[in-house]
Order: C-alpha cells, then sequence, then structure tokens
C-alpha cells in the first residue's frame, strides 16, 4: 500500500482518521486517569495517616 | 404471608392514602403535569389532528413517564424525614411488602389518575376512537410498572440532595423498553393492527416489576438507612 | 486454592501483586495493539464494498465489545462485593465504570464516523446504536450515584444494587431496541458459522480485540491500587507502603 493511499484512505480519510484519533485519545486518557487516580489515593492516605484518621 | 404482615402493609397504605388526602390540593399536581406535557405537543408541533395522531403514542408515554418520574421522588422522602422509614425497617414486618404497599398508595395517588384521564387527552391529541382501550391498558401497566421502577430509584436516591434528578437519570434508562413497548402498542392499535405482542411484552415487564421491584427497594433502603 | 484466593483478596497482597503485575499487561497490551493497527490499517486488503472506510471496525469493534464486557465485569464484582461483603470486589467495581463509560463512548463516536459513510448518515437510530447510547447511560448513572452519596462504604452497595438492576435490563433493554428497530449490520465475528469476513480482515480485529482486553485489566489492576488505598481502614501495611 503505498503511502498516499495509507493517508487518504481511498477517499475516506475524514472517517477513518477521525475514528482513530478519538480511540487513540481514549486509551490514553485512560491510562493518564487510571494513573492520576492512583496518585491521587496515595496523597489521600498519606493525608490520612498523618491526621492518625487510621487505626493502628 | 402473614395475617400480621397483611395487616401491617393495609394500615401502611392506608396511612399513606390519608396523608395524601390531608394535603389534598397537591394530590393532583402529578395529573396537572401530565396534562401540561401533553399540551406541549400541539403547541410545539402543530394544532392539526392529523399530525399530532403521527406523534400521539410518543407523547402520551413521555408524559407518563416524565409524570411517574417527578412523583417517584416523593415516595420515600417525607417517611424518611421523619425516621418512618427506619420504623418500617426496624419494625420486624417484611419491608419488602411495606414498600410493596407503599408504591401501591403512590400509584393510586399517581398513577391512576393519568391512566383515568388519559382516553381525553388521546383525543385530543387525535387519537381514533377505536385505538382507546389500548391507550388505557397499555398505560395502566405502564404506570403500575413505572411506580415500581420508581421505588427502586427512590430507595436508592433516600436522603441525598438533588436526589430527584439523580433518580430520574437511574429510572429512565431502564423505562426505556416501557416506552418503546408502550408507544408500539398505541401505535399499531391506531392502525388497526394486531397489538397483542407489545401488549403482552408490556404485561411481562410489569410481572417482572412486581416481583423483584419490591425486593430492590427493600434492599435499597436498608443500604440508606444504615 | 481458597486460601490463595483468600491471600489474594486482602489488600496488601492484592497491592503489591497488582503493581508488580500491571506493567506486564500494560506493555503486552501495548504491542498487541501496534501489531493490530499495522494488520488492519497496512496488511488487510480493501473491502469489495465499503473500501477502506470498513477499517473503522478495528477501533469500532473492539471498543464496544469492552463496553459491554466490563459493564459485565461491574455487575458481576459489584454483586460479589455486595453478597459476600468483599471490599476488594467493591473496588473492582468502581474502577470499571469510568474505563466502561470510556469506551462506550468511543464505541459510539467511531460509529457514527462509520455511519456517516455507510448509511449516509452521522446517527441512525438503529438497534445497536440506540442500546449502546442507554449503555453510556446506564454507566453514566452509576457514577452519579457513586458521586453523590459520600460515604464510601454506602456509596459501594448502592451502587452495587444499581449495577445488578442494570445488568438484570441490559437484555430487555436490547432485545427491546432490537425488536424496535434494526439496521446495523449482523454480527461479523460471533455467529455460529464461519464469520463473513476474510481472515486476513480478521485476524488484526481478533488481535485489537485481545490488545483491548489486556489495556483494559492493566487500567483496572491500577485503578483498584488506589480504590483498595481509599477503603482501607487500618494504617498498618500502608505505613509500608509509603515507605
Amino acid at each position: 500500500m503505498s503511502l498516499s493511499h495509507f493517508l487518504s484512505m481511498g477517499g475516506y480519510a475524514m472517517f477513518v482518521w477521525p475514528a482513530y484519533a478519538i480511540t487513540l485519545v481514549v486509551l490514553v486518557g485512560n491510562v493518564m486517569a487510571a494513573r492520576a487516580s492512583h496518585r491521587r489515593a496515595l496523597a489521600e492516605a498519606r493525608r490520612r495517616l498523618g491526621m492518625g484518621e487510621l487505626a493502628g | 404471608m402473614s395475617a400480621s404482615a397483611f395487616t401491617a402493609g393495609r394500615l401502611v397504605l392506608e396511612r399513606d392514602l390519608r396523608l395524601a388526602m390531608r394535603r389534598w390540593s397537591h394530590v393532583g399536581d402529578p395529573l396537572v403535569f401530565f396534562l401540561i406535557v401533553t399540551t406541549l405537543f400541539p403547541l410545539g408541533l402543530s394544532p392539526e389532528l392529523s399530525r399530532l395522531r403521527d406523534v400521539a403514542p410518543g407523547a402520551l408515554w413521555v408524559a407518563a413517564l416524565l409524570s411517574s418520574l417527578l412523583a417517584a421522588d416523593s415516595l420515600l422522602k417525607s417517611d424518611a424525614q421523619d425516621g418512618t422509614l427506619e420504623q418500617y425497617v426496624l419494625c420486624g414486618q417484611p419491608l419488602t411488602w411495606l414498600l410493596l404497599a407503599k408504591t401501591t398508595a403512590h400509584w393510586l395517588l399517581s398513577g391512576l389518575p393519568l391512566v383515568l384521564i388519559s382516553p381525553l387527552v388521546a383525543i385530543a391529541l387525535g387519537v381514533p376512537a377505536h385505538a382507546l382501550t389500548i391507550v388505557v391498558s397499555s398505560l395502566l401497566l405502564g404506570t403500575l410498572t413505572l411506580s415500581l421502577l420508581g421505588s427502586i430509584g427512590a430507595a436508592l436516591t433516600v436522603g441525598l440532595r438533588r436526589g430527584g434528578l439523580l433518580l430520574s437519570l437511574l429510572v429512565l434508562p431502564l423505562a426505556m423498553p416501557l416506552l418503546i413497548f408502550g408507544a408500539r402498542a398505541i401505535e399499531l392499535a391506531i392502525a388497526a393492527e394486531p397489538v397483542a405482542g407489545p401488549l403482552y411484552l408490556l404485561a411481562a415487564l410489569f410481572v417482572l416489576a412486581l416481583t423483584l421491584a419490591p425486593l430492590t427497594a427493600a434492599a435499597a433502603v436498608r443500604i440508606s438507612i444504615e | 486454592m481458597w486460601t490463595w484466593l483468600h491471600k489474594f483478596a486482602s489488600p496488601p497482597h492484592f497491592y503489591r501483586l497488582a503493581g508488580l503485575l500491571a506493567p506486564w499487561f500494560g506493555w503486552s497490551a501495548f504491542i498487541l495493539i501496534v501489531g493490530a493497527l499495522y494488520g488492519g490499517l497496512v496488511l488487510a486488503p480493501p473491502d469489495y464494498q465499503q473500501g477502506d472506510a470498513f477499517r473503522i471496525i478495528y477501533v469500532h469493534a473492539p471498543s464496544a465489545w469492552m463496553s459491554l464486557f466490563i459493564y459485565v465485569v461491574m455487575a458481576s464484582s459489584a454483586a460479589i462485593g455486595l453478597i459476600w461483603r468483599i471490599k476488594l470486589a467493591h473496588a473492582v467495581a468502581a474502577s470499571c465504570a469510568p474505563v466502561g463509560a470510556s469506551f462506550t463512548f468511543a464505541a459510539l463516536a467511531t460509529g457514527a464516523l462509520w455511519g456517516q459513510p455507510m448509511w449516509g448518515t452521522w446517527w441512525v437510530w438503529d438497534a445497536r446504536l440506540t442500546s449502546e447510547l442507554i449503555l453510556l447511560f446506564l454507566y453514566l448513572g452509576y457514577i452519579a450515584l457513586r458521586s453523590s452519596i459520600d460515604d464510601l462504604q454506602r456509596a459501594d452497595r448502592a451502587s452495587a444494587v444499581l449495577a445488578i438492576v442494570g445488568v438484570v435490563n441490559v437484555p430487555i433493554i436490547h432485545y427491546s431496541v432490537v425488536w424496535w428497530n434494526t439496521l446495523h449490520q449482523p454480527a461479523t465475528v460471533t455467529k455460529m458459522a464461519a464469520p463473513s469476513i476474510s481472515t486476513s480482515m480478521l485476524i488484526p480485529l481478533l488481535v485489537m480485540i485481545l490488545g483491548f482486553t489486556l489495556c483494559f485489566v492493566a487500567l483496572l489492576l491500577v485503578r483498584v491500587r488506589g480504590e483498595v488505598l481509599r477503603r482501607e481502614r487500618s494504617a498498618g501495611w500502608i505505613r509500608e507502603v509509603m515507605a
């Protein structure tokens, strides 16, 4: 497959590439959000530990 | 089902009806809402009955749906606020049965009026006379099921701020099959085609809700109360 | 085996194990997805009828599959958490929701982009699109209920009830919508007979679906670690984690 054919997707480029872009954003966004969520939970746990909210 | 449980249920039903009658000026709220919403369709679309006839099934059902959702919020609210709900949980009678009694009272006040007025509204929307029995029967099954679904939503959101809006968000997706079958039944009736299919499906949904909703609502109430 | 499972469900062990496993799942997913992209965008020939537009299937079908699969995982773990009162199960359910909702959105968006060249319209109320939209509403309702309840334990249990009610409704919603209207093409992969799609087109699709699934597992492991921390009441093992 030639590069120009690849980029134009046989004329359907304006549908195919946004679809792939959206999916990429969803995947990458999920990764970032998951890690952010974990980081927030760590910070919260640290805070609760410091405040003596946790037993033991 | 023991005799005392049945009596408890009956007492809860009577209590709810009696309390509602004390504030009888508000009893008509769901009905008025239903009438107003159905009026919006001719105003927004077209006053021509032939055009209204096409949207009448959907309009009737959407209005009934919205009216039910609005009313559902009040099912448990006042009981939760004054501690009666806690008493129901603790009293030793089956909570499922008590909630079913409450839901029945609620339907008598908010669902049944819609069913009774629906022939008039349907005619106003251009529905031919031969379809009116189906209008009434489909809305009868539908409002019963909606009250039951509403009890689940109410139980999950009792005591939450802005619980009413959240209740609608939770119950609406569950009510979509009802809307599909109910509107379809009226549509078929208007076209004088057999309506057995959608009507049976509506009945099936009602039976499913009747058996499962009070149980689910009871579990949700226990979770919300403790 | 039960002692092993029980150990696994204990928060500190899960936390450690998940931390070790997540990168493996993540990188495996990455490799599979990149491979599937190459297979689907470059190697697979254009479709006879749809030309190169059919390649959207490689992002649309896996997204749709994930949206349904994740919902089932969410409802199952919610039920397990509710019945056996296992906090880890509630943590899993909570973690599923945002991921599932995002894949549902992706399925809808990519579906619309596929619909326009194929059907001539961005949106159409056919059975699959409509029930997928309703699935999105179910996810959003679950997330909304969770965020409205301050007490984490009550939120866990109330949303578990909602998830179970939702999953009972999914087949009802699906079949009611199918009965109501059908325009979407029949299933290409899951038919009992040979799938109506050629092998060179099918392989990248299956690889992509596997890649998405492994990605979901990795995401879940990361998120559940955080959720487990949030639900922890005693300080002991958390202190060790911090150190």
